[in-house]
Formats: C-alpha cells, sequence, structure tokens
C-alpha cells in the first residue's frame, strides 16, 4: 500500500519535473525574455548586464533549477503584456474559473447520471433513445457553437440573462464570488450549462453502459427472485455498484473541464484563467503561457493521483485487476 | 479476434479491400438509413469541398466581384434579402453560401490532413511498441500516458501558442494551416499509437509473424507488410472518429483567433467573424456556418459510430 502510493508519488513529481522543463524551454527559448522586458532604446551594454543580473547566462541547469524553485514559490516572474506578477494575474482570475467549473461540473452530475439511470432502465423507450441521440448531436457541437447559440436565444432574442461577463461580484477576502449576488448568479447560468453539457452526455452514456453491464450480473438476478421489489434493486443494489466508476470518471473530468472552461469563458467574456491563457496565446506572452500551463498540470496530476489512491482504498479487487493489467501489458 | 482465424483475413492490402467488399459490410451499410444519410452528407460536403470554384454561386475572395453596397443582407426569404445570395451576405457583402463552401474546403482539408498526420506519428510508434517491447515500449507508452491525461484541445493549444511564440509576427498567417495541422496532429497520435500496439501484441506471437522471422524477413518489413494490415481496422474507425474531433477543434481554435487567418477562413473563422454582429441582429453570419460545422461533424460521427460496429464489435 504504501509503496504504491510512493510510486504514485514519484510518477507524478516526474511528470511535474517534465511538464516543467517544458515550460523553462518555452520561457527561456521562445522569444527573447529581455527584449520583452525593455524598451528599444536601451543600449547593448544595459541589456548584457539586466541578463547577467537575472542569470540568464548561467548554465541550463542552474536556470531550470531556479525556474522550478520560482515555480513552488508561485513566482513566474512578470506578465510581457500586463507588467504585473503572473501569480498575482492568476490569483486574481482564479475564482471566477473554478466557481464556473464546479457549477459545471454540479450540474453535469445532477442531470447526466438520472438520465443515465432512465436510459439503462427503459432502454427501449422512445424517450431513452431521443436522449441517446441527443448527446450524439450534443458531441457534435462543438462547445462554443452551444455557447453562442445560447446567447442568441437567451440573450438576444428573449433578452433573459446577461451574455458577458460575471455580473456583480462580492469579494470575500481574496476569493472573489458571483454566487452571492442576483446578477452574478443569472451570469452564472448559460456558461456553466454551455460548459457542462459534453460531461453530461459524457456521464449519462457511462452511468447506461456501467447500469446494463450489472444489471446483467448474477447477484441482481438472484435479487429478482428473492422478489424484492425493482427500485430496490434499481437503486439499492444496482446503481450504488455503477457510482464508483462515475465518480471517478467525474473526478478526472474535473481537470478537463477547468481546461475546457478556456473555450466557455472566450464566449462568455467570462473573467477566469480561461481567458487569460487565451489572451497570453494571442500575445504571445510567455510567462502566462508557462505558469498556466504549470498550475493545469498541477492540477491534473493532483486530481489523478487522489483518484488513483481512492481507487485502490476502495475497491480491493482493482488491486489485482491491476496487476495483472499491468503484468500483461 | 476471433476474425483473426480465418485465414483469408490475412492478405494483401488489396485482398482486405477485397474482402470488406464480400463482407456483409456492404450490407450491414445498405440497412442503416441513417448511416446512409450521413454518408450522402459526408460525400456532399467533401464534394462541395473540392470543387468549390465551380459549385459555389460566388468567389467570395474575388475583390472584384464583391461590393460593400451588398454588406449585411439577410437571406433571400427575408425581407431585403435577394436570391443572388441565398443564406444572406456578411460585413464585407461576401455570399454567406460561398464562404460556407469555401470554409468547408479549409475545414475538411485541414480534419484530414491533421489525422493523416497523427496516423504517419501514432502508427508506426504503435507498432515499433509493440512490436520491440521492452524499453522502447516503456518509453513510449509512459510519453502516451502522460499525453493522454490532458485534453487534446488543450495540448494543440499550447502547441499552437509555442509556435507562434517561434515564428515571426509577420509568417503567422501564412504558416496558420500548417501550424493548426501540426498542433491538432500532435494532440491525436496517442489513440493510434495505443490501439496499434495493442493489437500488435497479439499478432505478433501468431504464427505468420513467426514464419516471416524465421525465414529472415527484416523486423521492419515484418511491420509494414505482415502486422500493418492485420491492425488496420480499429485504426480505420478511430481515424473516422478522430476526423470528426479534428474539424472540431479546428473550429475551435478558430473561433479562439488562434486558427487560421480571416483572409482564408475555415468554418471556425466565419463563426468568430460573426459573433461579432450576433448582438446588432445579423444572426445569419453566425447560425448558417455553425449549422453547416455541426451537421458535417455529426454526420461523420455517425459513419464512426457505424464503422466501429460493423468492423469490429469488441472495440468498444
Amino acid at each position: 500500500m504504501l509503496a504504491f502510493i510512493l510510486r504514485r508519488l514519484v510518477q507524478s513529481v516526474l511528470v511535474m519535473l517534465a511538464v516543467g522543463l517544458i515550460a523553462f524551454a518555452l520561457f527561456r527559448y521562445v522569444g527573447d525574455p529581455i527584449n520583452n522586458l525593455v524598451g528599444q532604446e536601451t543600449s547593448l551594454a544595459d541589456r548584457e548586464a539586466l541578463r547577467e543580473q537575472l542569470g540568464l547566462n548561467d548554465p541550463f541547469p542552474v536556470q531550470y533549477a531556479r525556474f522550478l524553485a520560482g515555480a513552488i514559490r508561485g513566482d513566474f516572474g512578470y506578465s510581457y503584456i500586463y507588467r504585473r506578477p503572473v501569480a498575482e494575474l492568476i490569483a486574481e482570475r482564479m475564482p471566477a474559473t473554478l466557481e464556473l467549473s464546479f457549477a459545471a461540473a454540479l450540474l453535469a452530475l445532477l442531470v447526466g447520471v438520472p438520465m443515465g439511470v432512465y436510459t439503462a432502465l427503459r432502454r427501449r423507450g422512445i424517450l431513452a433513445q431521443a436522449f441517446m441521440m441527443l448527446s450524439l448531436i450534443g458531441v457534435s457541437i462543438p462547445t462554443f457553437l452551444i455557447g453562442i447559440l445560447l446567447i442568441l436565444f437567451f440573450g438576444v432574442l428573449l433578452r433573459w440573462l446577461p451574455t458577458f461577463g460575471r455580473g456583480e461580484v462580492v469579494e470575500l477576502g481574496w476569493w472573489s464570488t458571483g454566487l452571492l449576488t442576483v446578477s452574478g448568479l443569472k451570469a452564472l447560468i448559460m456558461p456553466a450549462v454551455t460548459l457542462a453539457l459534453f460531461q453530461m452526455t459524457l456521464i449519462m452514456r457511462l452511468v447506461r453502459s456501467e447500469m446494463l453491464e450489472v444489471l446483467r450480473t448474477d447477484y441482481i438476478r438472484f435479487a429478482r427472485a428473492r422478489g424484492l421489489r425493482s427500485r430496490t434493486i434499481h437503486f439499492g443494489h444496482a446503481l450504488k455498484n455503477t457510482l464508483v466508476p462515475v465518480m471517478t470518471i467525474t473526478g478526472l473530468q474535473l481537470g478537463s473541464i477547468i481546461a475546457f472552461a478556456i473555450i466557455t469563458e472566450s464566449v462568455f467574456q467570462w473573467p477566469g484563467m480561461g481567458l487569460l491563457f487565451v489572451q497570453a496565446i494571442n500575445e504571445v506572452d510567455i510567462p502566462v503561457m508557462a505558469a498556466y500551463l504549470m498550475l493545469i498540470a498541477f492540477i491534473f496530476v493532483l486530481i489523478n493521483l487522489i483518484v488513483d489512491i481512492l481507487y485502490y482504498l476502495v475497491d480491493p479487487r482493482l488491486r489485482i485487476e491491476k496487476a495483472v493489467a499491468h503484468g500483461h501489458g | 479476434m476471433a476474425m483473426a482465424e480465418f485465414p483469408e483475413r490475412r492478405g494483401s492490402p488489396l485482398g482486405l479491400l477485397h474482402r470488406l467488399a464480400e463482407s456483409d459490410l456492404l450490407h450491414s451499410f445498405l440497412s442503416s438509413p441513417v448511416t446512409v444519410v450521413a454518408a450522402v452528407v459526408t460525400a456532399v460536403f467533401v464534394g462541395a469541398a473540392v470543387f468549390a470554384p465551380w459549385v459555389a454561386p460566388h468567389d467570395p475572395f474575388d475583390l472584384a466581384s464583391v461590393n460593400l453596397l451588398d454588406a449585411l443582407l439577410p437571406p433571400a426569404w427575408m425581407e431585403g434579402g435577394e436570391w443572388r445570395f441565398p443564406l444572406g451576405t456578411d460585413d464585407q457583402g461576401r455570399d454567406v453560401l460561398s464562404t460556407i463552401i469555401y470554409g468547408s474546403r479549409i475545414s475538411l482539408g485541414v480534419g484530414f490532413a491533421s489525422v493523416l498526420f497523427a496516423l504517419l506519428i501514432g502508427v508506426p510508434l504503435g507498432l515499433v511498441a509493440g512490436y520491440a517491447g521492452g524499453r522502447v515500449d516503456a518509453i513510449i507508452m509512459r510519453i502516451a500516458d502522460v499525453q493522454l491525461s490532458f485534453p487534446a484541445i488543450l495540448i494543440a493549444l499550447l502547441v499552437d501558442g509555442v509556435a507562434r511564440g517561434l515564428l515571426p509576427r509577420e509568417l503567422h498567417d501564412e504558416m496558420a494551416i500548417y501550424v493548426l495541422v501540426f498542433a491538432i496532429g500532435i494532440s491525436g497520435w496517442v489513440q493510434y499509437a495505443r490501439t496499434v500496439r495493442g493489437s500488435t501484441l497479439v499478432e505478433r506471437d501468431r504464427e505468420y509473424v513467426q514464419a516471416a522471422r524465421l525465414i529472415g524477413v527484416s523486423p521492419a518489413r515484418i511491420m509494414a507488410r505482415h502486422i500493418l494490415p492485420n491492425v488496420l481496422g480499429p485504426v480505420l474507425v478511430i481515424a473516422t472518429i478522430h476526423l470528426a474531433l479534428a474539424i472540431i477543434t479546428e473550429a475551435t481554435l478558430s473561433f479562439l483567433g488562434v486558427g487560421v487567418p480571416p483572409t482564408q477562413p475555415s468554418l471556425g473563422t466565419l463563426i468568430r467573424i460573426g459573433n461579432d454582429y450576433l448582438f446588432s441582429g445579423e444572426w445569419w453570419i453566425t447560425v448558417f456556418p455553425g449549422a453547416a460545422l455541426a451537421i458535417l461533424v455529426l454526420a461523420v460521427n455517425l459513419l464512426g459510430d457505424w464503422l466501429r460496429d460493423a468492423l469490429n464489435p469488441k472495440l468498444r
């Protein structure tokens, strides 16, 4: 057990070091950091002095180590565009992204799970077929297009909901929340729905297939033979057993929701990290790109690690299966 | 894998095609009306894209024929619309239908090229990993695992961003399409590598491969001529679904403003341009390219779904 956690931990650190290397290479070799810091009129001697002062003439490993040390303390230098510390920019925008992502994840679960259960239980029903068809259409319409269509209908034509921004926010210390004002909540609806739709179809399909799988097993058949009510069997026995994989996938998807928020934030001009990242790419603002890359990688690695450990704790069968699968490969 | 027991499965690519035509694939295709419709829709898009200069009613990029006085005309059936422009015009007076046809050309072109690029990286790596095993396999698959834990769109965005940083600014627009193909292709190779590796692991120990090894055929030749044809079925399925995904990714990147430039708009760029006019009521500039994109992707997805079920029910 301890060995397993330790091994996963080492793996995670290795991944982070690799991502750090990419981020550092990006930072150091794509474009010249000096050119981006000083004006046109700075003399060559001054540039050289600054280069020396910033340690850009040091050997590669030294610079990489310094970059990593900075990254651990959350220091990613200054944004080329905003001329402010990158960490400050990201901290400012993180609450917006996290609120949007969690709202979307919650929505996807609350709608996706019941839809999945329903389509599994009434597999041949018309409504269930319609859900399945809808989910295929949902996968085929790109996220940004769904956002635009929502804006067109509910924002422009019906004028029910705001089409951009977060509405009014309340500052709770360093955290700014839009969840406490009416305009903030109204502004959250369309972005959250847009972001949730894809995950919703994913969760629905997953719950459906897991549920169908479980319903075929012996213990369900025995439960039926014992004369238990369908409701008890479906929700007490079957659903409970489908929820472990669903929780895992949802956990893993949380990372990609935060990543996909990039698109949703751009459509709705939601002032989050994703919008910052897209602007950074457009403007070739390397420090922001490098920092965002490290942050997202960290979130992914952390979620993966937690999920793996939970898996290991919750379901002893997986330990054996996993060992077998690895041995085979 | 039960299919692999039949000797006729192992044949030249030509024999494979012949067998596909003889098998119940054609029957399964014709007996699924949804699939036939999807195939027709895809064919129409591809046809229109290839023959765009002859199919499109106008040339939206011929500045001589574009008239600013025609800007922002609604679709023909609405008040103020003209039948010269069936789906209306955009802010520069370009015919929306024509820009969609030319846009599909870019979208499909980038889509196919990206899939091809991902195939060219993923399939050989998968073959080598599966056939060689050992350390090579471990390294390739470790990289694949790490990449797989990040969403493809994020990787594509990042590669795109790095490429922009490396290229001088004045080359951005010119190189945009190649950068896109590279970014989308790189973000998609893992699926191919994993699938091909899995099938290769199975094929590697079969008698025909052992026989080839015994008579001294080189590993490269064994992989290319003997194993490759036998692992292509699942690859075809992944390629189809990947095409849909590649088209979506291209559109998304173009919408975010880091894809193809407005001078050579893809469907995604058109939607981005139209997005600015959404609030002033000119919805057709966005909605029609959007609908075209959704229909195209849905059709390709449906084809992919059918192909998956028809070729290998066990792949699910």
